[in-house]
């Protein structure tokens, strides 16, 4: 299934790429390491899908990490997607007189302190922390690949954005999301905004770094000396080769948005406290934790995995694509 | 010596966005701030009382030159929710706050460095990869949930450490040294993993380098060969420790909140829910300008670990 998926995107990567893009790339004797990390991994990948289907079996054979990953996070999704399935009980209804027990047949993870199924919770729980992994992850990059590139082609426009990147970078990244929160009405998509927010001077360095080396690059100069317009040198020559970088930064981002988004849940500036996520249930575990461990123990460990698994692919990605990234993400 | 006083002069900037973006927070808020500021059980005139308190009336660039003119003096405002100077309210928290952070900094150091040279040294050993899953298990588990756990076992089961709060230094230092452990080991965690990733790929790459070989060659032990490949190492190591500070601070709000410690963090989070707004800017404002400062000294040492740099 994955596979596939990489397939496509680098079919794209080398397909929209002139043909002789990567050649006069690697012969310039001091082409800079990101765009050459860059134009290698597509050299690997592309040899990986001309490679006949045995053979492309073997290469994901060979990064364990990655397949690890994304069975896991498969299995996690398929979990909270199937959560109207799996869900043994109905996630919000209280029953007072089963309150704080242990696992038990009726209830597989024990109740909470309002007498909640804990299991059905955990599962719908999933469906939160998986929105807020993919949202976070793709409006940051999105953001961050538009002011990337501005400040990274547009002279003006770098120094100005770089300094607003600077001042947010210098803000840590929780207290952040919580003085936005403090600020707007919690909900989800503000959550969302909340811990997306810190992340984009992340990718905005990325992606500027990246295309300052690009620019430099000849099939960049070739194309603007035949007089292509800028935004289409970014789209079709520029973008394609930061794909597999962005990927990698993408997932780690992912992870972190999990793990933030537990911690504002916890703090009590999160989603509203009635959504069943996992960073809620622990939030009101915790007054029962010498009680009732189990209440913030499950929850806990399910997202535990969802990030683990995250990163087990990020770090996979990152060694399967471009070992060379190991240094900077 | 150009170089130290332009590094200096870089910070200014930094700090001017971050004052801007602390600032405009309160007035990104769709609607009335002062409305935000009162509650929902605030009459009209309540509201207008604030309006006129916050300098709200007056247009936006002036109440911004207004406030920052203020923080140069040392002005952080008055707390709206205790009504007491903010200086004096973070001045009481500080303590706490402080010790946590110094003392997890200072044990992640000892503990990553030591770990990370030795999974590079037996780079691809089972060494290295308990040292590795450590690593990654390290940031993937919820700082909170660790927090519990170390709670639940040496506290609650074990009674060998107090379950939450804090002791103040005055009180005698193994008192304040039993109620920091259990935190500190806690945030302590995910620092190790950041510091102990950077130092093991770092002294790797060094390790490849020919002084080392030859190092090697002439029959030098592996504590010599690993000190002169660690002094090497030093500066991107040093630059994660620094970067790594803004997940402290991040960190400390959290840990706070766990063992219910009376610091800077806990400050944070009571004042959102009273919508104490000059106290989260003066946060805000007080933890990046650790922030910007910390680096500014971490930037100024690399001629210590490398005296080839000159500025």
């Amino acid at each position: 299934m994955r596979p596939q998926g990489k397939h496509e995107m680098s079919d794209t990567t080398s397909s929209t790429r002139p043909a002789g893009a990567s050649a006069p790339a690697s012969s310039t004797p001091h082409a800079p390491v990101g765009a050459n990390a860059a134009i290698a991994a597509d050299a690997g990948i592309a040899a990986a899908i001309e490679a006949p289907p045995s053979l492309r079996w073997r290469w994901l054979r060979k990064h364990p990490t990655l397949i690890l990953g994304i069975v896991l996070l498969l299995l996690i999704a398929a979990l909270s997607l199937a959560a109207p399935w799996i869900a043994t009980h109905n996630p919000t209804a209280i029953n007072p007189l089963q309150r704080l027990k242990p696992a038990s047949s009726e209830h597989w993870f024990g109740t909470d302190a309002l007498g909640r199924d804990v299991f059905s919770r955990a599962v719908w729980g999933g469906r939160v922390s998986l929105i807020v992994a993919i949202s976070v992850a793709v409006l940051s990059t999105v953001l961050g690949v538009a002011l990337g590139l501005t400040a990274g082609f547009v002279r003006w426009a770098d120094s100005i954005i770089m300094r607003i990147m600077d001042g947010l970078m210098a803000i840590p990244d929780i207290l952040l999301a919580i003085a936005l929160m403090a600020v707007i009405q919690a909900s989800l998509s503000t959550v969302i905004l909340a811990i997306t927010i810190p992340q984009v001077p992340r990718v905005v360095r990325l992606v500027r770094s990246l295309a300052l080396t690009l620019r430099e690059q000849l099939f960049v100069e070739a194309a603007h000396a035949i007089g292509t317009r800028l935004p289409v040198i970014l789209v079709r020559h520029v973008l394609p080769n930061i794909v597999t970088p962005l990927i990698v930064q993408a997932t780690f981002i992912a992870a972190t948005a999990v793990l933030t988004e537990a911690v504002l849940s916890f703090l009590g500036v999160g989603v509203p406290a009635q959504v069943p996520s996992w960073g809620n249930m622990m939030a009101e575990g915790r007054n029962f934790v010498a009680v009732a461990f189990t209440v913030i123990l499950y929850p806990g460990m399910l997202l535990a995995l969802t990030v683990l698994a995250i990163n087990l692919m990020g770090d996979g990605l990152r060694d399967a694509l471009d070992p060379r990234l190991a240094n900077q993400l | 010596m150009a170089y130290v006083i332009r590094r200096i002069l870089a910070t200014v900037p930094v700090m001017a966005v971050v004052a801007v973006i602390v600032f405009l927070l309160i007035h990104l808020s769709p609607g009335d701030p002062a409305a935000l500021i009162a509650g929902d059980l605030a009459t009209a005139e309540d509201i207008q009382r604030l309006h006129v308190a916050l300098g709200l009336d007056q247009p936006l660039w002036q109440q911004f030159f207004l406030w920052a003119g203020k923080l140069f003096r040392g002005d952080l405002g008055t707390s709206l929710f205790t009504q007491v100077p903010v200086t004096s309210l973070l001045a009481q928290r500080v303590e706490p706050t402080l010790s946590i952070a110094v003392l997890t900094m200072g044990l992640s150091i000892a503990v990553a460095i030591p770990m990370g040279v030795l999974a590079a040294y037996k780079a691809g050993t089972w060494i290295d990869r308990v040292v590795m899953v450590f690593a990654v298990l390290a940031f993937s588990v919820p700082v909170f949930l660790v927090g519990y756990l170390l709670i639940y076992g040496f506290a609650v089961q074990l009674h060998w450490l107090p379950v939450q709060g804090y002791t103040r230094l005055s009180s005698g230092l193994w008192p304040w040294l039993r109620s920091l452990i259990l935190p500190c080991v806690n945030l302590a965690l995910v620092y190790i993993a950041l510091i102990t990733r950077m130092t093991r790929a770092t002294v790797l790459e060094v390790l490849h380098e020919d002084y080392i070989r030859t190092a090697r060659a002439k029959g030098l032990g592996v504590m010599p060969v690993l000190g002169h490949a660690l002094r090497n190492a030093a500066i991107p190591i040093a630059t994660t420790v620094g970067v790594g500070i803004a997940l402290l601070i991040g960190g400390v709000v959290v840990t706070e909140t766990v063992f219910a410690i009376p610091g800077i963090g806990r400050l944070v989070i009571d004042s959102v829910q009273h919508h104490d707004y000059p106290v989260i800017q003066s946060v805000l404002l007080l933890s990046a300008g650790t922030y910007v400062l910390i680096n500014l000294l971490i930037d100024l040492s690399y001629r210590l670990f490398d005296p080839r740099i000159r500025y």
